[in-house]
């Protein structure tokens, strides 16, 4: 029983990081009143980039950074389009994420060796293994969080550091400020454009990190539509943390958990079939959501940032 | 440098200001002269380029042309952070407070003095200092949207206090505010500009420009037209030179010939956004032909009241009749169908689509029925031709009836609302405080109006804080103190002192 817990939280764990990351990435961009649509296309980018950096290469860190580039560039565009040209967020969002689905798809047939027919699929690279933490990775259960790779302790990291910095600083001050009401944190001093550019692109750095986490880590290599759909989880996963950075990761492990379930119901050989199981992690974050929306609408406690999607313009009243 | 009288020199001088904005001459070549320790009124019909001048020297406009010398100096202003930087600080006609934030957090925002990792405990206490020494009543911890405009306005000027402003600039400061909650304000700029501070305030109310200022300038469309000292002039002289004609402060009319009932409330109650009780079990009748005021300190169901009738908010009890059918907790479609029209108290969140055309914004309710609409298709020529006759019968100043109406002064988007309304009123008008932001003109001919829907046998309520208009304009007051009504009286035999104790909450039979 203790053994079968461990594995659940292990791979709960495992399957949560790269939604943490970008969820936490999209929060920040929402929060500065951007939404970007083009998660799925930017951790798709992220994660062919990725792997193809490591295969040639055998270097993790400079895949990292290769990711972290995809990111940057896709999310500039974004931030361009929707903030200078105060262009349409869906669409340049949405556009973004077609792009990134195909693109993505287009080198994982192109960037592979002769040898494999110019495929990526199928290859193997150097990967995140896990590291165990003496002492800690010992303890029952627990001893889970302590044998993982480095992104996820990363995470641990990041989420507390993503809290602080967004309630306890001035910077976050001025990022809430921005998304809530842009006006007023114009009158007041603080530059509206380059808030929303900075974490438009911050957000798309650590999306593209976690979409990285998936072809070093948790699914090693490169297979079409990788993310299996994360990006479209995480923009719900957002609005149930409600826009708060440390809520982000009991949605992300929620669906890692039942993802987790699934597999261990999987392996157990259950007669459920094999393509309901899998959409479980789905159904549930989405039954999850609604529930908690609802909740909170009740309390009047709904915490889209006011200005969310809303161009802004100097001298609008 | 120039000097008045006493010998002092300007702290701020703007010379010669130009802004265009695409179809207007917003500000025409204008000077501006203000003293330490004095306050300056600026004056002018709606429109007339108040705020833009006023947004020019807080930073967030930039003129054409002309110069702004601060201490004799040429300044720099490009944005509202310069304008700090040389101690100007400005409260907006629309509050710039982010609602979801704490006051501290508020007065702190933007500010690259505080520490990066926030210390809102000093911040805090560094408030309740400033507080105290103003007594401005202001918690640090209360959230924004859950204050009351009063409140809020006192967060605004805290902020420029605590952003150590020599310069406040007010731009009509006490539209919104309640007789004592102006009273407050004026002495607490009294108090600073005591302390050698000053400032520059724009209103249309000609009592307080006489009681609080010391200089008065007046525009007319964009160009400065008078400077005088205020103990030389008078509010009659001040409101000739605005409109340039005589202005009646007290409108005439004829006595009212009531007809039948067209509005009763029987025992109605309501719950507010907060969930506690807003209305305890109101009763009145209105008719035909009659205008009935509410008078009362904002904020004591008077909101509930309107929205209940305008089919806004829920009635949890009771029965509102209108035109002798039960009307209770009908939508607002059906209301508008029924006739009834709603001068909401929040103009811009109620009132208008702000980035839709003035037309379009006009036509918003009359837009369902020909000859607006044929076949469910929309006739864009008969709205715009409807939106002109409308935009020069009610003088609304816009560059074209395409403009989006959030272009518009504030004064101009409230002569927008009320044009739509009046026009589309067939039984009843409700009007919640329709000459707010009003220059002395326009007052005159929205009171006017309403009196013409009277005369043409509607019923109308108006709600307003103003006595004096309450008693010229209505024919009975009914006073609200905490949900409940006080009392009714007939607006002929009323007298300030009595409603004044209705509203402070005393009934009607112990009070006389
Ligand atoms: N951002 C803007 N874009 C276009 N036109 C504008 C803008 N701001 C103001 N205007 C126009 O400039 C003119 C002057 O407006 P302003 O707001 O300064 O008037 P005001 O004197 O403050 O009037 P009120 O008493 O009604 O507030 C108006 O005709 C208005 O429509
Ligand atoms: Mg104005």
């Amino acid at each position: 029983m203790i053994a079968l817990l461990a594995s659940i939280l292990a791979i709960t764990l495992r399957a949560g990081t790269s939604l943490i990351y970008a969820t936490i990435g999209e929060i920040y961009t929402e929060r500065s009143g951007i939404l970007n649509l083009g998660l799925e296309g930017m951790m798709l980018m992220g994660a062919v980039s990725a792997f193809a950096t490591v295969y040639y290469t055998g270097s993790l860190l400079l895949a990292l950074l290769v990711a972290m580039l995809t990111g940057i560039i896709l999310s500039s565009i974004h931030a361009f389009l929707s903030i200078t040209m105060r262009a349409n967020q869906v669409v340049s969002g949405l556009s973004i994420t077609l792009f990134g689905t195909g693109f993505a798809s287009f080198l994982g047939q192109r960037l592979g060796p002769e040898s494999n027919g110019h495929y990526l699929i199928g290859l193997i690279g150097n990967k995140f293994t896990p590291v165990k933490i003496p002492f800690l990775s010992d303890l029952p259960v627990l001893g889970a969080l302590f044998n993982q790779d480095i992104l996820t302790y990363i995470v641990y990291l990041i989420i507390p550091a993503a809290w602080f910095f967004m309630y306890k600083t001035r910077a976050g001050l001025n990022l809430r400020a921005v998304g809530e009401s842009p006006q007023t944190a114009d009158a007041m001093g603080i530059n509206v454009f380059k808030v929303r550019y900075i974490y438009t692109i911050l957000g798309g750095t650590l999306v593209a990190l976690g979409g990285a986490h998936l072809s070093l880590s948790y699914a090693p290599g490169w297979t079409d539509n990788i993310t299996g759909g994360r990006g479209w989880i995480v923009i719900a996963l957002v609005i149930f943390s409600m826009w708060n950075p440390s809520r982000a990761i009991w949605g992300a492990l929620l669906f890692g958990g039942i993802n987790a379930i699934q597999f261990r119901l999987q392996a157990t050989g259950t007669t459920i079939s094999a393509p309901l199981l899998n959409m479980l992690p789905y159904i549930v974050t989405i039954v999850v959501l609604v529930l908690m929306t609802w909740v909170e609408t009740m309390n009047k406690k709904v915490g889209a940032p006011a200005a969310l999607a809303v161009p802004y313009m100097r001298g609008e009243k | 440098m120039k000097d008045d009288q006493n010998g002092k020199s300007p702290i701020v001088e703007m010379i010669g200001i130009t802004k265009q904005f695409p179809g207007v001459l917003a500000n025409d070549n204008v000077d501006l002269e203000l003293f330490p320790g004095e306050v300056l009124a600026l004056l002018g019909e709606n429109g007339a380029g108040k705020s833009t001048l006023m947004n020019i020297l807080a930073g967030l406009y930039r003129a054409d042309k002309g110069k702004i010398l601060i201490k004799g100096e040429e300044a720099e202003i490009d944005s509202p952070k310069d304008a700090m930087k040389y101690g100007i600080g400005m409260v907006h006609q629309n509050f710039k407070l982010v609602p979801t934030m704490s006051v501290a957090e508020n007065v702190v925002l933007g500010l690259d003095s505080e520490n990066f990792v926030l210390d809102l405990q000093k911040v805090s206490s560094r408030i309740k200092e400033i507080s105290h020494h103003y007594n401005l009543k202001v918690d640090p911890n209360s959230i924004i949207w859950q204050m009351s405009v009063g409140e809020q306005q006192r967060v605004e000027i805290l902020k420029l206090i605590y952003r150590g402003a020599e310069v406040l600039i007010l731009d009509e400061p006490t539209a919104v505010l309640t007789p004592q909650e102006s009273g407050e304000l004026n002495r607490i700029v009294k108090q600073m500009t005591g302390e050698g501070k000053s400032a520059i305030f724009i209103t249309h109310k000609m009592d307080e420009v006489m009681e609080f200022s010391d200089w008065v300038r007046v525009l007319q469309k964009g160009k400065l037209v008078s400077v005088v000292k205020t103990e030389d002039t008078s509010p009659k002289e001040l409101s000739r030179m605005m409109v340039g004609r005589d202005v009646l402060f007290r409108v005439e009319k004829k006595k009212a010939t009531p007809g039948e009932v067209i509005l009763e409330l029987e025992n109605v109650k309501a719950m507010n956004d907060k969930g506690l009780e807003a209305l305890k079990g109101i009763s009145f009748s209105l008719r035909r032909g009659e205008i009935l005021g509410i008078a009362g300190v904002a904020g004591n169901g008077q909101r509930e009241l309107t929205e209940v009738i305008t089919g806004l908010h829920k009635v949890t009890e009771g029965r509102i009749i209108i035109d002798g059918k039960d009307m209770t907790n009908k939508s607002p479609l059906d209301l508008i169908k029924s006739g009834v029209s709603h001068i909401p108290s929040d103009r811009v969140a109620m009132g208008i689509v702000g980035d839709m055309s003035v037309a379009n914004n006009l036509a918003m309710k009359e837009y369902r029925k020909a000859p607006l609409t044929q076949h469910g298709i929309l006739n864009p020529g008969r709205i715009l031709e409807m939106a002109k006759k409308m935009i020069s019968s009610f003088m609304i100043s816009t560059p074209a009836p395409y403009t989006s109406v959030k272009f518009l002064s504030g004064g101009n988007i409230q002569k927008t609302i009320l044009a739509r309304e009046i026009g589309a009123c067939s039984t009843l008008l409700i009007a919640a405080y329709p000459a707010r932001g009003l220059d002395v003109g326009a007052t005159e001919s929205v009171r006017k109006e309403m009196i013409a829907e009277r005369d043409g046998g509607k019923g109308v309520l108006l709600v307003s804080e103003d006595l004096d208009e309450l008693m010229s304009v209505s024919d009975r007051i009914a006073v609200m103190n905490e949900g409940r009504i006080m009392g009714i009286v007939d607006s002929a035999e009323a007298d300030i002192e009595s409603l004044g104790l209705m509203m402070a909450g005393v009934p009607m039979e112990e009070g006389k």
